[in-house]
């Protein structure tokens, strides 16, 4: 039912793991199915660096993370922050239908983990054990 | 190294019942229904095929419905039940496990005015009698109880539960499909007015089942059509198919014991490694009531698909519980009518070993899925937080 592309991006994730201090974080869950993804940025001045990722999630959710991270590293914050689910899946050659909706986790953790960086820029703390359930 | 490990899906069909099916694909092809020579000689297959199953479950040969499915016999028990006896009352029971062939045909009488309730299990997918005795009432026609369960192997107590649904005049139905290539089932001791049989558990082909209707019981047709099985199931009878069940069956049945006997050391070999070298596993199912072949263990923290297809990567075939590779997103209803928390039903495998399975087979399964899970773990954001202690979904 999956793509070759989805296969392989499944079999092999790229930036799998967490950054240690990373400049932003975030933590996000499927309401529809209870996938939980978690991802970290390195930001220097503004650009994505470094992104891994960890995914409690099937074989789509851990596709699209695993090309998500691959697709930030190297955009601005704005860029990444307009990095929409469909713009994943595109990447992917797709994804069946019922598995659509695994792919927004990604786009979510991403936002969640820019909104991290920018309140830590601001001083703000955040809490880091908390899953927003999308 | 390719490795089959599902069973209850499916299995393979014995190549002696292969040669029995053959010639009535080509030689011996005529309708069981035709009066010419062609039509007499398949009759006299399908007599022999029917006298045969109904031999071996100690039943009449004309208490035996062949159909086109387990699924399609369910159903015919089910609904066929509970629409013929609407004058008694509107209730019908089923257990809150049920084949998906039972569960959704029970789902269809409700949304044509029946009252369906689920009886529930406990932790280890076993209905208790109280439970069935405390929802049964004089209003219900039918009780639907699965001998054997087909994810976690659980065998239930239907002759127990046959004796109340009767006390209380209604009809016991029994799915016996992952049963039957375990257990001798013999239809007077187990009281049943129904019972679902399955021809491709056990060595034979698939799109071939029956249902035993034991004589005197009334139920409703499902297939209308011709005046095939006693004018109760109408189509053209499928003889190569039941021909080949009933040889299936009868083979199934000459090394029973030492087939169970083999398969449960495997089994047992299995769980012995898997509970030993993985951890934080939960076994589902009940040690003591189970056939010998099905084993489901959850791994927490990670999914079940993603197990699923790593196997698979390595030639390894099992099944999965988990929402993820449904495609209807709702987790096992059995693993969660037992309590499994849902998170923890995501990581849901069922092996299910047969006859053919080897030990050596049975140590690459453990040592791929030791990988495979300590892969995805790796990948797991629950499993790191477990570590650490602070989280908790």
């Amino acid at each position: 039912m999956y793509n070759q592309k989805v296969l392989e991006a499944f079999a092999h994730p790229q930036n799998v793991g967490e950054i240690e201090n990373p400049d932003g974080e975030g933590t996000v869950g499927n309401a529809t199915c209870g996938d939980i993804m978690r991802i970290t940025l390195r930001i220097e001045n503004d650009v994505i660096t470094d992104a891994k990722f960890q995914t409690f999630g099937c074989a789509a959710a851990i596709a699209t993370s695993s090309t998500a991270t691959q697709m930030v590293i190297g955009m601005t914050v704005d860029e990444a922050l307009k990095l929409t689910n469909a713009r994943v899946v595109e990447e992917l050659e797709g994804l069946p239908p019922q598995k659509i909706h695994c792919s927004v986790l990604a786009e979510e953790a991403i936002k969640k983990a820019i909104e991290d960086y920018r309140a830590k820029k601001e001083g703000k703390t955040t809490d880091k054990t908390k899953v927003d359930y999308v | 190294m390719k490795v089959y490990a599902d069973c209850a899906a499916t299995t393979p069909c014995d190549k002696k019942v292969v040669e029995a099916m053959s010639p009535y694909f080509t030689e011996q092809f005529g309708n069981a229904d035709s009066q010419h020579y062609y039509g007499r000689e398949t009759a006299k297959a399908v007599a022999d095929a029917r006298e045969a199953v109904a031999d071996i479950i100690g039943c009449k040969p004309n208490e035996l419905y062949f159909t086109g499915s387990g699924t399609e016999s369910d159903n015919w028990a089910l609904k066929g039940a509970a629409l013929h006896r609407r004058d008694k009352g509107n209730h019908v029971i089923i257990s809150s496990i049920e084949h998906h062939a039972v569960l959704v045909a029970a789902e269809w009488l409700e949304n044509n005015g029946f009252e369906v309730t689920r009886l529930p299990v406990d932790g280890t997918g076993l209905v208790h009698a109280e439970d069935l005795e405390k929802a049964i009432d004089d209003r219900t026609t039918i009780v639907s109880v699965m001998y054997a369960n087909n994810e976690v192997g659980t065998i239930q107590p239907v002759r127990e539960l046959a004796e109340i649904a009767h006390r209380h005049g209604a009809l016991f139905h029994t799915d016996c499909v992952q049963a039957i290539p375990y257990m001798n089932i013999d239809v007077k001791d187990l009281g049943a007015d129904l019972i679902t049989i399955s021809g491709h558990k056990f060595y034979g082909p698939k799109g071939v089942g029956a249902l035993y209707i034991r004589n005197g019981v009334k139920i409703d047709k499902l297939v209308c059509g011709g005046g095939q099985e006693r004018a109760q199931r109408g189509g053209t009878t499928n003889t190569p198919a039941v021909v080949g069940m009933a040889r299936a069956l009868q083979l199934s049945r000459e090394d029973l014991d030492k087939n169970n006997a083999y398969i449960a050391s495997l089994r047992d070999h299995f769980e012995r490694r898997v509970e030993a070298e993985i951890p934080y596993i939960r076994q589902n199912g009940n040690k003591n009531h189970r056939v010998p072949s099905i084993s489901n263990y959850s791994f927490e923290f990670v999914e079940g698909e993603g197990i699923l297809m790593l196997l698979d990567f390595n030639g390894i075939a099992v099944s999965s519980g988990s929402a993820c590779s449904s495609g209807s997103l709702d987790p096992s209803h059995v693993l969660l009518a037992m309590g499994v928390p849902i998170e923890v039903s995501h990581g849901s495998i069922r092996f299910s070993f047969g006859k053919h399975n080897t030990i050596e087979e049975v140590d690459y399964i453990v040592d791929k899925l030791k990988e495979t899970i300590s892969r995805l773990r790796e990948m797991s954001p629950l499993f790191d937080l477990k570590k650490g202690g602070t989280y908790n979904v």
